[in-house]
């Protein structure tokens, strides 16, 4: 028993130092920005199979010769958060705006990031629905995903930040029929309700499907089209009504000039088309056409619903949320039964 | 050795509790009674109780098979036992889904099931209870056994009377790390649970989804109830060991 009263002693004036100090220690500066030749780039996961091919494409040009790099992924807030941590990086590159936003807040990265042609964009890709090889449940539209007997995959939209695009889908294909706010939500109830795993991250989902989970997986183009060339026995739907998905890029403040030169040149025709080939839908128009991307009648972005900042704490709010409330009415109905 | 317990242990864990403060004890109290919380923590609770029950008797059962039964490789299970600590948690659930999954060759399918989450918690705390019990059944000494067996106690009683009291200050403390250890887990559990709020996201994934909503007070504050509840229950253990080495002598 002293033993443990000691160590809660210890525990108790340690505690009390931290509160003390402050605790404000947190904001050690990002990327020293080498002068030489190295280039520190940190992105969201999915991307990597496509740098896997651009980077030594960029270092084939004159601005990239000799430029060596260092390269992260992972989950895109998990890498944003990292970076706002200290976590030195160059260029960077999510799953969505707010991420970047993030690091905008934190005066890592200009708030003129997306003032270029592109507005920050370097992918596009489009929420669409995986389905078992020949599609057997018939699955079309969104009003198949509600169906009795339809078990529906997405990942948790509180812990994976681009499960939130699916939502947003599903609820703005609702407001784009005509639908309204009510209505659309109560669909997103409905929704929920045929969703059987709400995985970590969007990958987990993919997995979870594959393993032979579900009729439907909610998931992104780009995500099929990979899922497809790893020689997964799986096809692809778009709904009619469908979010563009919009990736964005963006250099660190104190990033050397060769930064910039990459993120010129990931809109390069040559970098365009190696994303292209990974599935994203590239955003100079030119080479997109040379890909046969299918164009759903209802296309609509983000912005449509005021931005990734209004929807996080309309629909995200892990309390008062329109999604956290689905959740909860659906869990207290589930436990009592 | 205070200052190494300080830097690797202490500091880290009063950084928790005065991060999970950050909104004041309002803020810290919203967060652990919003629904999604306490229906993660009664989940996890629930589930580490019964693993430490279950590691209790089948962790002594299997130390017992490994000291007093010979068996051709026996070797070669001894130290398969240990493959869960190496084994990278993730991988661990990723396998079990591969067994226990829709798709499994086995036929049984728990994943996505509170079932799933026990399952889980069992294959990573399996060692603990095996590796305490070990050393002392391996010390205990047989002429104790034998001279009750002379004096006419059948098999059961011996087991009950004279190895079970030696054995349980063992069983206890590894019954008191699975339980730590299962409270915490997070790898394992997220592919296999499925993370269905309500009704199998466990609190170390309720706390990735605070975290991840940009809500790292509220991560903390969870944190810090999973922290007080574990540290209870190893009170708690600690002072039923005292109490029964007392009544021993």
């Amino acid at each position: 028993m002293k033993r443990i009263w000691g160590v809660l002693v210890i525990f108790a004036a340690l505690a009390a130092l931290v509160v003390a100090s402050g605790c404000g220690g947190t904001s050690s500066a990002a990327g020293e920005g080498s002068a030489g030749g190295k280039l520190t780039l940190v992105a969201y996961s999915t991307p990597q199979e496509a740098y896997d091919e651009i980077i030594p494409a960029f270092q084939q040009t004159p601005q990239g010769k000799g430029v060596e790099f260092e390269q992260s992924y992972g989950a895109s807030g998990e890498q944003s958060r990292a970076v706002e941590a200290g976590l030195p990086a160059d260029v960077v590159e999510f799953a969505l705006d707010s991420d970047i936003t993030r690091l905008v807040d934190a005066g890592l990265v200009d708030s003129t990031w997306n003032q270029n042609q592109y507005k920050g964009i370097v992918t596009d890709s489009v929420v669409a629905f995986v389905v078992r090889k020949g599609n057997p449940k018939d699955i079309h539209g969104w009003d198949d995903l509600v169906q009795p007997g339809v078990e529906v995959i997405t990942p948790n939209p509180f812990t994976s930040g681009g499960a939130r695009w699916n939502i947003m889908a599903a609820y703005g294909a609702q407001i784009k029929q005509g639908k309204s706010k009510e209505e659309a939500i109560a669909y997103l109830n409905g929704l929920f309700k045929n969703v059987a795993v709400q995985d970590e991250s969007a990958r987990d989902a993919l997995q979870t499907f594959t393993g032979g989970k579900g009729d439907v997986l909610i998931s992104y183009e780009n995500e099929a089209i990979t899922a497809q060339q790893k020689g997964e026995e799986v096809d692809y739907v778009i709904p009619d009504q469908t979010i563009l998905i919009e990736n964005p890029v963006a250099v660190t403040t104190d990033a050397p000039a060769t930064a910039s030169e990459f993120v010129k040149f990931l809109y390069s025709d040559e970098a365009q088309k190696i994303f292209g080939e990974k599935g994203y839908r590239p955003v100079v128009k030119s080479v997109a056409d040379q890909f046969d991307f299918a164009t759903p009648p209802t296309l609509f972005t983000i912005q449509d619903f005021g931005g990734w900042g209004t929807v996080k704490d309309e629909f995200f709010d892990p309390e008062n949320g329109v999604v956290a409330k689905i959740e909860m009415s659906l869990g207290v109905s589930t436990d009592s039964g | 050795m205070i200052g190494y317990l300080s830097f690797i242990v202490l500091i880290p864990l009063a950084a928790v509790v005065w991060k999970s403060t950050g909104s004041g004890l309002e803020g810290f109290w919203n967060a652990v009674t919003s629904p999604a919380a306490v229906a993660s923590l009664k989940l996890t609770l629930g589930a580490s109780i019964v693993v430490a029950f279950v590691n209790a008797a089948m962790g002594t059962l299997i130390a017992w098979v490994l000291v007093r039964d010979d068996f051709p490789g026996k070797g070669i299970v001894n130290s398969l036992i240990d493959l869960p600590f190496a084994l990278p948690t993730i991988v661990a659930g990723l396998t079990l889904l591969a067994l226990y999954g829709p798709r499994g060759p086995i036929g049984i399918n728990i994943a996505y099931t509170r079932m799933a989450v026990v399952a889980a918690l069992l294959f990573v705390t399996l060692p603990f209870v095996v590796r305490s019990v070990q050393p002392v059944l391996h010390e205990l000494d047989t002429e104790m056994e034998e001279a009750a067996a002379s004096l006419g106690a059948g098999g059961f009683t011996i087991f009950r009377r004279v190895i079970l009291p030696n054995l349980v200050p063992a069983i206890l403390s590894g019954v008191a790390l699975a339980f730590a250890r299962a409270m915490g887990e997070f790898g394992s559990l997220v592919l296999i649970s499925g993370n269905i709020p309500f009704k199998t996201q466990v609190a170390s994934v309720q706390i990735f989804a605070n975290i991840e909503s940009d809500r790292p007070t509220a991560a903390a504050a969870i944190s810090v109830v999973l922290l007080g509840l574990s540290f209870l229950a190893l009170l708690a253990i600690d002072l039923v060991r005292r109490w029964g080495s007392k009544h021993e002598s």
